[in-house]
């Protein structure tokens, strides 16, 4: 594989940049492999590439059923933190906080991670003893937390609404310093491309259409392109679990929602943190090229449109606006929705299944983007020794029957209701 | 916009509604021994289809009443409604 560089990039220069290699290659399927990885996205890209990488398994194919990086890895809002309580979640996201910053690196592709930091509003006293509580568990865990009073959030975000007489005032904020954003698509591509070099057959536009199960043990997948023999089978499908769960006689505690996300025109420098609004749900940042980009809740119904409904973007914006009134000013230029797994207790599932050889990566609701690498990580782990690493032994699948649940935002099995 | 024609009031914005998940889902019958896998199904196990879904939804800006809807979640398109008593073959 070439490697990118300055060096690279200068001789490349000389014949007008025609002889760069391909980033990763277009196999046709083997017969059979050790692992196959199903879904081409963020987390199934980051599986093969570790499972290559910190377990010399390079018997690898993922299989997508589109293109590579066209699922909620292309469509969310790019940050990137590890403000959680629960220790299953702070640490399992700490540990993805250090992969992060070796990442563009250890890719040897830039994944603009900029740790720009992250701030909660606070809009009462009893959520600042919520975030005091909150970021205490945090620096427990080793995760840097600071807690902001009114005066030092103005200094740092002096164009939200420190005005008198609003509704939801702002009281101060937890802030993580080292949370940030990332170039998404630079995600995918970065772990493809290493994928791809280490030996790893990305198969795109093959659909699975079943799986070969006996005697409890998975065999192999039946594909568009073909049945394929596998020793182990990962699923790596986000909002399209429920459907291939189905296929393996499967009910999960997951449901499929819809959630949008949009940014404005792109205006000079005005935000430098991703800044999420306490009375709501509603998050803001920046981006490098200047447009606002924000999110906030799901559409609130069963879905698996991939594109959102008008209600739900005029309640997110609304709550923008009541905590940074300028961006009423600015124009829309782009809408988009993605589908997320969302679990019932709002936490991801990493775990073996009842059958042999099939692992589930599931369950990720708003927060898969973040996670890519220590998903990724963790479940390259469980699939090569075939049990779970302690980072993700708090995201087995029963432990929704044994009450283990972890419940970070305290919603219940309703995680859509806003 | 969604637009749900609720029984008892009519063709209403999906404004005026809230959502109350999977209308499938049974409460297991009381009076009898309930195994731990019944109690996961109707707590925590959901099938999220694609497809035509039986959901709940409350006209909770409306008439406050509990109603049944058949709804596509690929397309969004609503086939049908129902009174929340209405059994749904």
């Amino acid at each position: 594989m070439q490697k990118y560089s300055i060096f690279n990039l200068v001789k490349n220069a000389f014949s007008n940049h025609k002889n760069w290699d391909l980033a990763w290659k277009d196999p046709t399927p083997k017969e059979e492999y050790d692992v196959v990885i199903i879904g081409g996205g963020g987390h199934g890209l980051a599986t093969a590439y570790y499972l290559a990488k910190e377990h010399n398994i390079t018997k690898v194919a993922i299989i997508e059923k589109g293109w590579i990086g066209g699922g909620n890895v292309g469509r969310n809002t790019t940050i990137i933190r590890s403000n959680y309580m629960h220790d299953e979640n702070g640490l399992f996201s700490e540990f993805g906080m250090d992969l992060w910053r070796k990442m563009s690196q250890d890719l040897n592709y830039n994944v603009m991670f900029s740790p720009r930091g992250i701030i909660n509003l606070a809009h009462s006293d009893a959520q600042m003893n919520a975030y005091a509580r909150r970021g205490n568990s945090m620096r427990l865990n080793g995760i840097d937390a600071v807690l902001l009073n009114r005066e030092e959030v103005k200094e740092i975000i002096p164009m939200a609404d420190f005005s008198d007489n609003v509704r939801f005032p702002i009281f101060g904020g937890l802030m993580q310093p080292s949370a940030g954003t990332a170039r998404h698509d630079a995600v995918a591509w970065g772990y493809a491309r290493q994928a791809d070099s280490m030996g790893v057959d990305i198969i795109q536009n093959c659909e699975v259409i079943g799986f070969d199960v006996s005697a409890g043990k998975i065999n192999g997948i039946r594909t568009s392109r073909g049945n394929i023999k596998a020793k182990k089978v990962g699923l790596c499908v986000a909002g399209s679990t429920n459907i291939l769960a189905e296929k393996l006689n499967m009910t999960l505690p997951i449901e499929t929602h819809l959630l949008q996300a949009c940014v404005s025109e792109p205006i000079k420098p005005v935000l430098d943190n991703v800044v999420t609004f306490g009375a709501g749900h509603f998050y803001v940042s920046q981006s490098d090229k200047g447009e606002m980009v924000m999110g906030g809740d799901l559409d609130g119904y069963n879905s698996y449109a991939q594109r959102g409904n008008l209600p739900t973007l005029q309640h997110v914006l609304t709550e923008g606006i009541a905590m940074m009134p300028f961006l009423s000013k600015l124009k829309m230029l782009r809408t988009w929705g993605g589908i997320m797994d969302m679990s019932m207790d709002g936490s991801p599932i990493i775990d073996k299944t009842h059958i042999e050889g099939l692992y589930l990566n599931c369950g990720w609701c708003y927060g898969g983007f973040k996670a890519t690498p220590a998903s990724g990580w963790t479940f390259a782990h469980t699939i090569a020794q075939d049990r779970v690493h302690e980072l993700n032994a708090g995201y087995s699948l029963n432990r929704f029957s044994t009450g283990h649940l972890i419940d970070e935002k305290g919603l219940g099995t309703k995680t859509w209701i806003s | 916009m969604l637009y749900i024609n609720c029984p008892h009031c009519g063709m209403r914005s999906q404004n005026e509604f809230s959502y109350g998940g999977d209308a499938s889902v049974k409460r297991p019958e009381l009076n009898k021994e309930v195994s731990n896998q019944e109690w996961d199904n109707f707590v925590y196990n959901r099938k999220s289809l694609r497809g035509k879904h039986l959901e709940l939804w409350q006209h909770i800006f409306g008439c406050r009443q509990w109603i049944k809807v058949e709804r596509d979640t690929a397309t969004h398109e609503i086939f049908n409604t129902f009174k929340a008593d209405e059994e749904v073959t």
